[in-house]
């Protein structure tokens, strides 16, 4: 018999501290820029420090820092333990992890220097975008190699979800980002006007559909039924709602370009497939949901399962919100409001932000063989980010709806009945609730960095050793 | 046919679309399956993942599937009635362009008449009539205040409209043909010609035709430049001249700032300021009862009041 073989967790490790530790960093960097919003004077007159340098750097780090180190981690061990197999080219593991810190800290040293495309979500320079792809290429043949080798003839739900995530982001993050580079820091698109703005919004919203929500996904179909012990609710819903997620996701980024130079068939065909994609959003939450049919008392005692399963909660509201936004009449009241920013971010807090943080207090003490230092910090966590949340999401729809409507107040004479700082000035205590909610999720995430310290630094080992090998 | 460079897209749009509908209708019709019986329990599947991830065999639920119909129906009534499908135009025939088209025809039968009104009425009489000064208040506010300020007192480079002080002249009609037509003030930069000391002695002469104190020296040599270069435009008294729009240097109002510095700068390195045409945007009728709200505005200066 071959000598035993152990599963690759060093690198899941690595991405699972960086998680904890980007998620600190990029959500300060949003608490700082809330700050602000309200209070203008926090820019401090030093360019680096201005809204509109520090934005993309927020947005880049709680995306593909925070959430990107999150999805490596569990995908990795993921992969391993549903495949029964360790990781294929474990080299290239490695240079995945320290590639992808590499061009996280290159982001944060480029975009406050003011060097950036100006692409949403995608502002990092060519010679950056290169280096992602190259990564990114990477991921999959590890991710990929691994699922080649597996030793089990069927391939996991969570699975699927992970490979349609790296697949897509792969084609997204290489056709968005062609550009004719005129040196080593700036670059022009390769499409121009509104095919530009499609192209970017093909990608921005799939970026969404596919990094932050196939991807998390492939999270909530590990950890959950691992975390509350109960099988996974319908096979059969998983096949539909992923098969039609992936479709259907593909076709939603014109929803972002209503009643803009965008040719009306595109606008029509954005917002139908955007709607139509309301049932297959909801699939994920109810097999999520009810896998916990029969063990809902769990809920009570274990606050990892609280975060796992308020997370899909999060991400059946705002996926029922998202089709809603995308009809032309509610976009035409919703649409460059705050009622988007509420949206994102009862998404990314919400979903995103909380399945993140229960897969890591489910996973960091089982690679590190430890117990976890505290689970009343968990339980502390997670009503302070609740909270957080709540103030957050609640502040800004209603500045959202406030501006909407202020904005299209018309007088008897046909005049507006708002000038716009009226609007911006009416928004103030808005913006403080926000920063406060704001300040409320960064604070749960200090204690879950001092839990998860407290966690490996302690003396408190596993009472089983949890190290496994590939048996089978 | 505008938005394709040819029939081949119209086509593929067509066939991705209904194609993707028609693919939805089938994959939920092949996952579901006949009704089960009450006492039937789920049961596991048979595959078993890292020890113990399970996957049952329950059903899609049945209000879910409804709703999953109800959104593809829906989308086939709105393909059929609004454009989607490549060039078909949709049986309502709407466009965006329709609709905008249609929204400001009728507001322009709703307010026009309002406007129209006012138009026949003499500049200097509106400027008395109260409600049509609150009327031309809020379009101010609408059109004017990201430039002029919503206190209409103006900011660095957009003239203060409070004062009584003109570049172009403060008669009604006057400032009626700066806001139909627009503005565009120049002042050359004379940086290359003066050199940075003759900027410096031209800065002092013309902060001492305000009463500033300077170096008298200075201004001196600055006043022979000042007669070479600046009097075509700023008049030999440095008074300005309407017609130009160039900016009365005596009476310590500045435009672009009246520091030395800001002085020496606009010398150095000329200013250019454009204030836009708006006939086309707001029609005669906006913008005479703008001008008579602009005019209202300096009449109703009260220089003791703005000192204090």
């Amino acid at each position: 018999m071959a000598e035993q073989e152990s599963y690759n967790l060093k690198v899941v490790r690595q991405f699972a501290i960086m998680t904890v530790v980007w998620g600190i960093v990029g959500m300060l960097v949003g608490v700082l820029i809330a700050a602000q919003m309200a209070w203008p004077v926090l820019n401090f007159d030093i360019p680096w420090l201005t809204f509109s340098r520090l934005r993309p750097l927020h947005t880049n780090a709680v995306i593909f820092a925070f959430g990107g180190s999150a999805l490596f981690a569990t995908s990795y061990y993921v992969v391993q333990r549903t495949c029964h197999a360790s990781l294929f080219a474990p080299g290239l593991a490695a240079f995945t992890f320290w590639g992808w810190q590499a061009i996280i800290v290159s982001a944060a040293i480029t975009l406050p220097l003011g060097i950036t495309s100006s692409k949403e979500y995608a502002e990092l320079e060519w010679p950056i975008d290169i280096a992602i792809a190259a990564v990114w290429v990477a991921y999959a043949v590890v991710f990929f190699g691994t699922i080649m080798k597996r030793k089990v003839p069927h391939i996991y739900v969570a699975n699927w979800f992970y490979g349609a995530f790296i697949l897509t982001v792969a084609i997204l993050h290489i056709v968005n980002s062609m550009a004719v580079p005129v040196s080593l820091t700036k670059s022009y698109s390769m499409y121009a006007g509104v095919q530009d703005a499609m192209i970017q919004w093909w990608y921005g919203h799939n970026a969404v559909g596919f990094f932050l929500t196939a991807g998390f996904l492939g999270i909530m179909y590990y950890f959950i039924p691992k975390q509350a012990e109960r099988p996974v609710y319908s096979y059969r819903l998983s096949v539909v709602h992923f098969w039609a997620l992936a479709f259907t996701y593909i076709w939603a980024g014109p929803h972002h370009l209503h009643y803009t130079a965008l040719p009306d068939w595109a606008q029509s065909v954005g917002m139908v497939f955007s709607l139509i994609l309301l049932a297959p959003s909801w699939g994920g939450m109810i097999n999520g949901i009810m896998t916990l049919s029969g063990a809902w008392q769990k809920l009570r005692t274990d606050p990892i399962l609280k975060f796992l399963i308020v997370s899909v909660s999060f991400y059946g509201m705002s996926t029922f919100e998202g089709p809603m936004m995308s009809i032309k009449t509610v976009n035409a009241l919703s649409h460059y409001t705050d009622w988007t920013i509420g949206h994102v971010h009862s998404g990314a807090l919400g979903w995103v932000g909380m399945v993140s943080i229960g897969a890591m207090y489910f996973l960091i003490p089982r690679l590190f063989n430890r117990e976890l230092y505290s689970t009343r910090l968990v339980e502390a966590h997670f009503w302070i980010a609740t909270i957080g949340i709540v103030l957050y999401i609640a502040s800004m729809w209603i500045s959202g709806v406030m501006q909407g409507l202020m904005w299209r107040a018309v007088n008897a004479d046909g005049t507006l009945t708002y000038s716009f700082v009226e609007s911006v000035q009416a928004m103030h205590p808005f913006y403080i609730v926000r920063t406060l909610g704001g300040l409320l999720y960064l604070s749960g995430m200090l204690i879950m960095a001092y839990n998860i310290w407290k966690t490996i630094a302690g003396a408190k080992p596993a009472k089983v050793a949890v190290v496994p090998v590939v048996a089978h | 046919m505008a938005d394709f460079t040819s029939n081949f897209w119209n086509w593929f749009i067509i066939i991705g679309v209904v194609g993707g509908i028609v693919a939805m209708f089938w994959l939920n019709i092949w996952q579901s399956e006949r009704r089960r019986s009450a006492e039937e329990k789920a049961k596991p599947m048979g595959h078993v993942w890292d020890e113990n991830l399970q996957e049952l065999n329950n059903p899609l639920p049945r209000w879910w599937l409804n709703l999953f119909y109800l959104t593809l129906v829906f989308s086939i009534v709105y393909l059929i009635l609004y454009p989607g499908l490549g060039t078909f135009a949709g049986a309502l025939g709407w466009t965006q362009v329709g609709q905008y088209d249609r929204e400001i025809a009728a507001a322009k039968k709703q307010f026009d008449p309002l406007y129209e009104k006012y138009l026949k009425e003499d500049l200097k009489t509106l400027a008395t009539n109260k409600e049509a000064i609150k009327t031309g208040e809020r379009l101010f506010v609408n059109y004017c205040t990201t430039c002029h300020g919503s206190d209409a007192r103006g900011a660095k480079g957009f003239p203060n409209l409070r004062d009584s002080d003109w570049l172009y002249g403060g008669e009604p009609e006057t400032i009626k043909a700066s806001i139909m037509n627009g503005r565009q003030g120049v002042m050359p930069a004379w940086g290359a010609a003066l050199g940075s000391e003759g900027v410096f002695q031209v800065s002092e002469y013309v902060l001492s035709l305000s009463g500033r104190r300077v170096n008298e020296e200075a201004a001196l040599a600055g006043k022979e430049k000042f007669k070479q270069l600046c009097v075509a435009c700023h008049g030999a008294d440095g008074r300005g001249n309407h017609q130009l729009g160039a900016p009365n240097l005596t009476d310590d109002i500045w435009l672009y700032g009246g520091s030395q510095k800001s002085v020496m700068e606009t010398i150095e390195k000329g200013r250019s300021g454009r204030m836009p045409a708006h006939n086309e945007f707001l029609g005669e009728a906006k913008s005479h009862l703008l001008a008579a709200y602009v005019y209202s505005l300096s009449r109703s200066f009260d220089p003791e009041r703005e000192r204090r």
